[in-house]
């Protein structure tokens, strides 16, 4: 085993389910460990339940949504259990989230440093100006330019990437366990990806900061994850790591969700591959995906899936019944 | 709320709502929130007293009887009597009818008013528009009172006094209603499909247009009930409304205003209908208009 | 920013001058004689003959327009043909009452409606904020004298607690500051209501915002966010109503100071309006309504400056 599967895991959630309205659920037994230092990726289509499955570890679901399992733990804490006071002191330290939209992330009629001096309100015995150097050196980090310019700066003056990295400046202010990111790069442009995902993994490297980052873009995920986890229809239906998941996909869906990848296709395909049918409604009987898999069997229709092993890889589940035999 | 009917040659049409049922299922869409329904029963309750005035009230309202000034409430007199032995209770009930024959007046004519002066300028010429939108914002700029008292000294008080009053004062704000939905209109599609096919502008004004208009105008009329029925009584309260002798809630207060630290009871009885009738419209009003259109908000962001 | 103010004042201007232009018209469009029309019947005819005399009527009527907005403009307002001082110093001596009842309305307004939003807002869904909507609405409903005849009726004649007539001796605060309270809680309360249902909906608009989401990521407390964050937000969104509705409330209080028998603009046109006194009535009604568009201006200025979005694009 690699070394940081050792230590103990910073988010470790098992049998977690989410529901909307007491009868809608968006996600369902979901099993996940994060580990210091890790950075692990969350795949799926739009509907799969994974930004409630990342807003849920820090407790940010909206008040209709219910949240039940057998075990929840953020950072040693027993998030089951946890009230709202409890919840606002881990978010934070114990754990930080970044979102898709940057433009919107912050207030608009506040400047950056007002803002960021906020997230500082903990550290209420040190002085202003420190907290000012701190700030200054964190928007250094992240690359931004003329740091302390920027501190009397409002949001719509900054580009999306730069709000980006003021985000992940925040995050490096906190020094989070775990960073969740929810679709980081997805408003931005290529370059800016690649600068973003560059600095996450600096952050991982020198801050030791477990990262949870949910995308449905395989290229995000494949250049920046250790690990990797599948979500189709509330349930995690494949797990392994990168290379594991992106060499020898065990689950029809994770083929079938290559195959869709632009990047993947083929130059001079005639028509664009796609998954016919739609994410079911999680929660029915037999397999999730049987009614849109190419390899639907008897047994897939009348009877779910169970979490496998696989024989060659210890670290590599997937809930299909094809791949156990 | 489109009904399938099964007709004999076995072909499926769908029936559009009637006019009568669209109102019952906004009426039930109104009742259904508290608001509306509070609304609805103090309405309901106004324009019956107003209606059945002479016959709820058990004496005359400007019979004069000096034996009986500023008598506590009794049975034989349930709100009293005020300072020239008339009957109050008599006074509100009748006051009510006066409130609501003012009000109803002046909004039908400034709804008549306004109706083709929007029109024309949302459908007429550009500068046309602005130098009426000019006026609209100057006069919706004048504050109201003052302006109204302004009236007042030129033309003396009166009843048509006060329903001019309200009609510069609606006027402004419902022209300029007309006008926002004449010019949204204007660019939609079947309004350009027919001056396409050279309809002339009366057929589009009157056949298109209108329809569409009157709808928001009587919502928004609806919202402005209270404010009209405020004005009414505000200004005969000031002595510059309705005649003194007329029964009206604005005299009834004025005539307790001028004996308040005799008796209370006249005051409290002129108040009290004003306040449940501003409320009930308001309420309604309100629940009207989320029922039909909650863009109308002024609250709510476009 | 210079520019946009500028238009704005330009715009001030014409309405001011088609409010002027309409006072001056009305005078005319009302059959009779102008002078008996707008100093009514039981006028004496040195009056009339003064107040023919000030309008040049005279001449022709255009002449006479282009005097009347020509002594406008250099801030002649005319003289009272009653008591034949300057229409301007007597709506001078009046204006300080009249502005200090709309500034106490004014901090009615926006204390306890800003208070009842966010109780509002905290209680969002539940019955706490429905009974704070219905009792939004009814404040905006109840007329304003109403209001104040009922507190007057309550406070001053039945617990004789506060004073029910004048504003109070010259010099001494304690006792304006008492005279000031019934009042300004009349004019104030339709703005209360209306305030809290406007702080009300910009509130649950700001907290549905992406930031807020961020600042709860971080583990910024729900309260801070409410305070420092929405309110500031929601306030910045409301902030031009209410300071038109300053205007509103100068105008608001003719009647608080009729009911209360308090000097003021208001007092003062209602007297006007007894007598039969355009020229004052005029005077009065262009400075109110130069008040008005004042305080439409101040607003525009103020959220601009206040907005660094606006600020910025200006």
């Amino acid at each position: 085993m690699s070394a940081p599967a050792m230590k103990t895991p910073v988010l470790d959630m098992r049998a977690i389910s989410v529901t909307y309205g007491g009868r809608v659920p968006a996600v369902v037994g979901v099993d996940l460990k994060v580990r210091p230092g890790e950075i692990v990726g969350i795949i799926g289509e739009s509907g799969s339940g994974k930004s409630t499955l990342a807003h849920s570890v820090l407790g940010l679901l909206p008040k209709a949504a219910s949240l039940q399992g057998e075990h929840f733990d953020l950072a040693g804490t027993d998030m089951l259990s946890a009230g709202r006071g409890t919840l606002t002191a881990l978010r934070g330290p114990a754990a930080a989230m970044i979102f898709q939209n940057p433009m919107t992330a912050f207030s608009p009629i506040h400047t950056i440093g007002r803002q960021l001096t906020e997230l500082l309100w903990r550290d209420r015995d040190q002085a202003t100006g420190q907290k000012r150097e701190r700030i200054v050196a964190a928007l250094r980090d992240v690359g931004i330019p003329d740091p302390i310019g920027k501190l009397e700066a409002y949001p719509f003056q900054l580009s999306g990437g730069m709000l980006q990295r003021v985000a992940i400046a925040a995050a490096l202010l906190m020094k989070p366990q775990l960073l969740i990111a929810d679709e980081p790069t997805t408003a931005l442009d290529v370059t800016m990806e690649a600068q973003i995902l560059h600095l996450m993994r600096t952050l991982r490297d020198t801050a030791g900061v477990a990262i949870l980052i949910i995308s449905h873009h395989l290229g995000v995920i494949a250049e920046i994850c250790d690990r990797v986890a599948v979500m189709y229809a509330g349930r995690i239906v494949e797990e392994g790591t990168v290379e594991t998941i992106f060499r020898q996909p065990g689950h029809p869906y994770t083929r079938a969700l290559f195959a869709c990848e632009p990047a993947l296709i083929p130059t001079g395909a005639r028509r664009l591959p796609v998954i016919a049918g739609e994410v079911p409604r999680p929660g029915g009987t037999g397999c999730d995906f049987a009614g849109r898999c190419l390899f639907c069997e008897e047994r897939c229709l009348n009877c779910a899936p169970p979490w496998a092993t696989a024989a060659a890889d210890p670290s590599h589940h997937s809930r299909c019944h094809r791949s156990m035999s | 709320m489109a009904a399938v009917t099964a007709t004999t040659a076995g072909e499926t049409t769908i029936r559009e709502p009637g006019p009568l049922q669209r109102a019952g299922i906004t009426l039930a869409h109104v009742l259904s929130h508290p608001l509306g329904a509070i609304g609805f029963v103090l309405v309901v309750l106004i324009v019956a007293t107003a209606l059945f005035a002479p016959w709820i009230a058990p004496y005359s309202p400007t019979a004069i009887s000096v034996k009986e000034r500023l008598a506590d409430p009794s049975l034989s007199h349930l709100l009293g009597t005020d300072q020239l032995g008339r009957d109050l209770f008599s006074r509100v009930i009748v006051g009510t009818r006066t409130a609501m024959t003012v009000a109803l007046t002046a909004l039908s004519v400034s709804i008549a008013i306004a109706l083709p002066l929007g029109l024309i300028a949302g459908y007429g010429p550009r500068w046309l528009d602005a130098i009426m939108i000019l006026v609209f914002d100057s006069v919706s700029s004048l504050p109201m009172i003052m302006l109204g008292l302004a009236v007042v000294v030129l033309l003396g008080p009166g009843v048509s006094t006060v329903i001019l009053v309200i009609v510069l004062y609606s006027v402004p704000s419902y022209a300029r209603l007309v006008r926002t939905q004449t010019l949204s209109l204007k660019t939609r599609d079947f309004i350009k499909a027919e001056q396409v096919m050279n309809a002339g502008t009366p057929r589009i004004l009157f056949r298109h247009l209108l329809p569409n208009v009157i709808g928001p105008l009587v919502i928004l009329a609806c919202l402005d009930i209270s404010t009209v029925i405020t004005l009414e009584a505000g200004l005969s309260f000031l002595g510059l409304g309705v005649k003194p002798q007329i029964p009206s809630w604005g005299n009834i207060l004025s005539d307790g205003f001028a004996v308040i630290r005799n008796s209370a009871v006249p005051v409290i009885a002129g108040g009290a209908p004003l306040i449940l009738a501003t409320v009930g419209f308001t309420f309604f009003g309100e629940a009207l208009r989320d029922a039909l259109d909650p863009k109308l908000n002024p609250e709510r962001k476009p | 920013m210079t520019l946009f103010l500028l238009r704005r004042t330009a715009l001030a201007a014409v309405i001011l001058l088609i409010v002027a232009i309409l006072l001056f018209s009305m005078m005319h469009m009302i059959p009779g004689d102008p002078t008996v029309v707008a100093l009514g019947p039981r006028s004496t005819p040195e009056m009339r003959e003064a107040f023919r005399e000030m309008m040049g009527l005279d001449r022709p009527v255009l002449e006479q327009l282009s005097m009347f907005l020509g002594r406008l403009a250099q801030g002649d307002l005319g003289q009272d043909v009653w008591s034949r001082r300057p229409v301007l110093t007597m709506i001078l001596e009046v204006l300080p009452y009249t502005v200090t009842l709309a500034l106490a309305s004014f901090v009615w307004a926006v204390a306890l409606g800003v208070l009842l939003g966010c109780v509002a807002v905290v209680h969002h869904g539940k019955w706490g904020d429905w009974l704070i909507g219905l009792v939004s609405i009814a404040f905006v409903a109840v007329p304003s004298f109403v209001v104040a005849l009922y507190s007057l009726l309550v406070f001053a004649v039945w617990l004789n607690w506060l004073p029910a007539i004048g504003a109070g001796a010259p010099g001494d605060i304690a006792a304006q500051a008492r005279a000031l309270i019934l009042p300004s809680f009349a004019v104030g309360l339709g703005w209360v209501g209306y305030v809290s249902r406007l702080v009300r909906a910009a509130m649950i608009e700001a907290m549905g915002e992406d930031y807020v989401r961020t600042l709860r990521a971080y583990g910024v407390a729900e309260t801070r966010i409410v305070y420092r964050y929405a309110l500031k937000q929601a306030l910045l969104a409301i902030l031009s109503v209410i300071a038109i509705g300053f205007g509103g409330l100068l105008t608001g209080s003719v009647f608080a100071e009729i009911v209360f028998t308090r000097p003021g603009l208001g007092k003062m046109t209602y007297d006007a309006v007894m007598s039969r006194n355009y020229p004052l009535v005029m005077g009065t009604v262009l400075v109110t309504s130069g008040l008005y568009v004042t305080c439409m201006i101040l607003a525009d200025a103020v959220t601009a400056w206040l907005d660094p979005r606006v600020r910025s694009a200006l």
